[in-house]
């Protein structure tokens, strides 16, 4: 027998989850994103991604340390998680001080001023995206066109022009703009469904690749780290809506009469001159590819800390994350907007926890 | 294969003394033998100082209502009614007997012989019961005289009979079930017509294979009694549990099992039925296990209340060096305690000894909200939640959500990632959310 005999309340045995296990598991399920980014946009995804994961763990560590003084907590892994899904969320070309300034942002404001992990109404890594893309918008919306290894993390301002380009979103989106079919945009770009699937697109470092996201999710399922709740509603929303308005304009409407022979009407809508115009738009599946509807709905939606507690709660949180994403992306000034969506909707968390409640065990008597 | 639908976890089962068999303990030197061995109040001491007792003679009665009757486990003298240390970690009154001989009361059918008819009334089993000190043995020590009252209005339908045994490391149930099996289905049809119920169901955890098979092969030849084979998930062994396990029904909150129509109880309290009723013998012996992962031999033993806990140790091959918490019963709701010469009480299901490594806790991070605790409750309530509403003293929202249907299994605590000690706070707003609804009910 020992010296010392503990003397506690039960339980006295506990499982062998860990804030660090889960933390390292949302690691391992962002290395297919991550190695697709590489082979993508190559060294500019690993400088990106190193600056970004480094400054988040010195940022907190030092506000742990010199101005909250709660004690250093870095090696619970979620500052690592933060960095890297920031730099998931960004341009790989952005210049390191711009990264320096998000992680500053995402740490700094988006988690330690609350009280660090845990204590965050809203998920960090977004908060710092969002405030660069309001603070720099060309930086941040310039991708470089994919050129494998030999893509240059550095830009010169005469190469601009050559070696960037949009997001297929913005790309659609501005076509319509300016008055060009879907179809017709697509083919002038060279853009195949396959690219959009496989990444070969231009876009922040971790939305590119669907499959990759898919893996990932496949990965978290598995290990029971989240669950399909969060995911599932919220991509399934984007693409209903997309896919329900999307029969009502000319390239749904088109679709629809060569394979169904039906024939459906189209939505005339006004152009910036007031001009009676038809309505365009992309498919469904085009939707749910692009603009980090993927990379929102697995990664950053489901951040523990910001996302609802309950199954019907996480359901509730993920069908209004589409609705805004898709009244954005249609009605709004940016193409994407799935990152506005999960913040607005981390802001509804705590209502959504107080009124969506458990069933309790006896609650419904089933007697007889 | 039937289990309860909500909630639950999968600890590692450990039963390491699954195959040993149930050994007879002698009686000690001297007992201990607290007088308050059930819920309600203390039993009142019937022996004075220096006075002769018997094995199997009455020592205190229990005239509250929801109290019972303690018997001599030794044949010797009255030492001193004093307060003693006992398993609750207090020191309270208890009736200490200096050992000498075995003399049992000659009402005592000693015999190893199967009783199988009985021909006792209902009202006359429940008296004998009540008579025999027969307490809940799963833990909960509630008496069961009280539980076959069934209450005006209410009718009982189904027994059930807890063989599940779902705490790791424990194996007093399934040892009996091997051992004493055809006395159980005796005790089990006794209740039955205690009850005047026409059907029993014995609910019994998949990793105990021979326990089902022993069971089902017995069940064959008495009427009215099935065996079912459970999915292995703690905290099956709860009754509310167990009866959403066997029957799909579930205990209304605040409510008894007898609301759906049933009673519940554990095998070694069903044996001790039989032995009751069929060999006139009260409760002062039951099996209990001695475990432990440093243990030298893991076993289950037959002991007389008040031997002290030390004296099981010691027949088990002795303190392992590396022990650093004792405990009653299992790791999931057992209780730690700082004593060896702690007695064996009627709720002492196993003693377990836990390495000094493992018995402490590990150091509390932030809630991260993973949502784990809520999963793994099988009442379907917010341990997250709960833990900041107890620390804040916010004793509205907590009986609001529904804290006082908490079960104490544990599970929450079990899985947290970030080690939060979910079940210490919600205990304690559940004793502040009791006494505050005792203070409105008075006023």
């Amino acid at each position: 027998m020992s010296k010392v005999i503990t003397v506690s309340p039960s339980p006295h045995i506990f499982g062998n989850l860990s804030v660090n296990r889960l933390m390292f598991g949302v690691v391992m399920a962002l290395i297919p994103a991550f190695i697709v980014s590489v082979v993508m946009y190559g060294p500019g995804a690993i400088i990106v991604t190193c600056i970004s994961i480094g400054s988040c763990v010195l940022f907190e560590y030092l506000i742990q340390k010199y101005v909250l003084k709660t004690g250093v907590r870095i090696s619970d892994g979620s500052a690592i998680v933060t960095g890297l899904l920031l730099a998931f969320n960004l341009p790989s070309n952005l210049p390191w001080w711009i990264i320096i300034i998000g992680s500053l942002v995402a740490i700094g404001i988006g988690k330690m001023t609350f009280g660090g992990l845990g204590n965050n109404p809203f998920n960090p890594a977004l908060v710092g995206r969002v405030f660069l893309l309001i603070s720099f918008p060309t930086a941040m919306t310039v991708y470089p066109k994919v050129q494998g290894w030999n893509t240059p993390y550095i830009i010169s301002a005469e190469e601009i022009d050559t070696f960037t380009g949009a997001t297929p979103l913005t790309l659609i989106k501005n076509g319509i703009k300016s008055g060009r079919g879907v179809n017709e945009l697509l083919e002038a770009s060279g853009l195949q469904y396959s690219d959009l699937f496989f990444g070969n697109i231009g876009g922040s470092l971790g939305e590119i690749a669907a499959f990759a996201l898919i893996i990932g999710l496949i990965f978290l399922l598995i290990r029971k780290i989240i669950t399909w709740h969060i995911p599932v509603s919220i991509v399934s929303t984007v693409f209903f809506i997309t896919g329900a308005l999307w029969l009502f304009s000319v390239e749904g409407h088109e679709a629809v009469l060569n394979t169904l022979n039906m024939n459906l009407p189209v939505i005339q809508t006004k152009d910036a001159n007031d001009a009676i115009v038809l309505f365009h738009m992309a498919d469904p599946l085009f939707h749910i590819l692009t603009g980090g509807v993927m990379l929102g709905a697995i990664f950053m939606a489901t951040d523990y800390v910001t996302s609802p507690m309950l199954p019907k709660g996480m359901i509730i949180y993920g069908i209004m994350i589409g609705v805004i994403t898709v009244t954005i992306r249609l009605f709004g000034s940016y193409p994407e907007g799935i990152s506005f969506a999960i913040l607005i909707m981390n802001g509804f968390t705590p209502l959504i926890n107080r009124y969506v409640k458990p069933k309790r065990f006896g609650e419904e008597v089933k007697n007889g | 294969m039937k289990t309860f639908s909500r909630g639950g976890v999968h600890p590692p089962e450990n039963k390491l003394s699954a195959t040993t068999g149930i050994q007879a303990l002698p009686p000690p030197q001297s007992v201990k033998i607290p007088l308050s061995q059930h819920l309600g109040v203390p039993a009142k001491p019937a022996v004075n100082k220096g006075d002769m007792v018997r094995v199997g003679q009455i020592i205190a009665s229990g005239d509250g209502f929801v109290s019972s009757n303690i018997h001599s486990s030794v044949s010797g003298k009255v030492l001193k009614i004093d307060n003693e240390l006992d398993p609750t970690g207090y020191k309270r009154p208890c009736i200490v007997i200096e050992v000498s001989g075995d003399d049992w009361m000659e009402t005592i059918d000693q015999s190893t012989k199967l009783v199988k008819e009985t021909n006792s009334e209902p009202e006359s089993i429940i008296s004998k019961i009540r008579e025999a000190g027969i307490v809940g043995l799963g833990g909960a020590t509630f008496p069961s005289h009280v539980k076959l009252s069934v209450p005006r209005g209410k009718k009982a339908e189904y027994l059930i009979v807890n063989g599940v045994e779902c705490e790791p490391f424990l194996t007093a149930d399934h040892a009996l079930m091997l051992e004493k099996g055809e006395e159980i289905m005796v005790g089990t049809q006794i209740l039955k017509k205690a009850l005047k119920v026409k059907k029993a169901l014995i609910g019994i955890e998949n990793n105990k294979q021979d326990a089902i098979r022993h069971m089902a092969d017995l069940a064959r030849n008495y009427d009215g009694i099935e065996v079912f084979a459970l999915k292995v998930k703690y905290p099956q062994g709860g009754e509310k549990q167990l009866i959403k396990a066997l029957l799909d029904m579930e205990v209304p909150s605040g409510g008894l099992p007898v609301d759906v129509g049933a009673v519940a109880f554990n095998v070694g309290t069903v044996f001790a039925v039989y032995e009751a009723v069929q060999k006139n013998k009260p409760l002062f012996e039951r099996v209990v296990t001695v475990t432990g992962t440093s243990v030298r031999n893991p076993s289950n033993f037959r002991a007389r209340i008040g031997t002290p806990i030390s004296a099981l140790i010691e027949a088990s091959g002795g303190m392992p060096e590396d022990t650093g918490k004792i405990l009653l019963g299992g790791p999931m709701m057992g209780k730690a305690v700082g004593d060896i010469a702690i007695p064996v009480i009627k709720g002492t299901s196993g003693i377990l000894l836990m390495p000094g490594i493992e018995s402490k806790r590990r150091k509390i991070q932030p809630c991260i909200r993973c949502a784990k605790c809520i999963t793994v409750c099988p009442m379907g309530l917010e341990p997250y939640l709960l833990m900041p509403l107890s620390e804040k003293s916010m004793f509205d929202r907590l009986e609001e959500n529904k804290v006082l249907d908490c079960i104490e299994c544990g599970s929450c605590s079990y899985i947290c990632p970030a080690s939060r000690p979910l079940l210490d706070y919600i205990r304690l707003g559940k004793a502040n959310v009791s006494k505050l609804i005792r203070t409105r009910k008075s006023q």
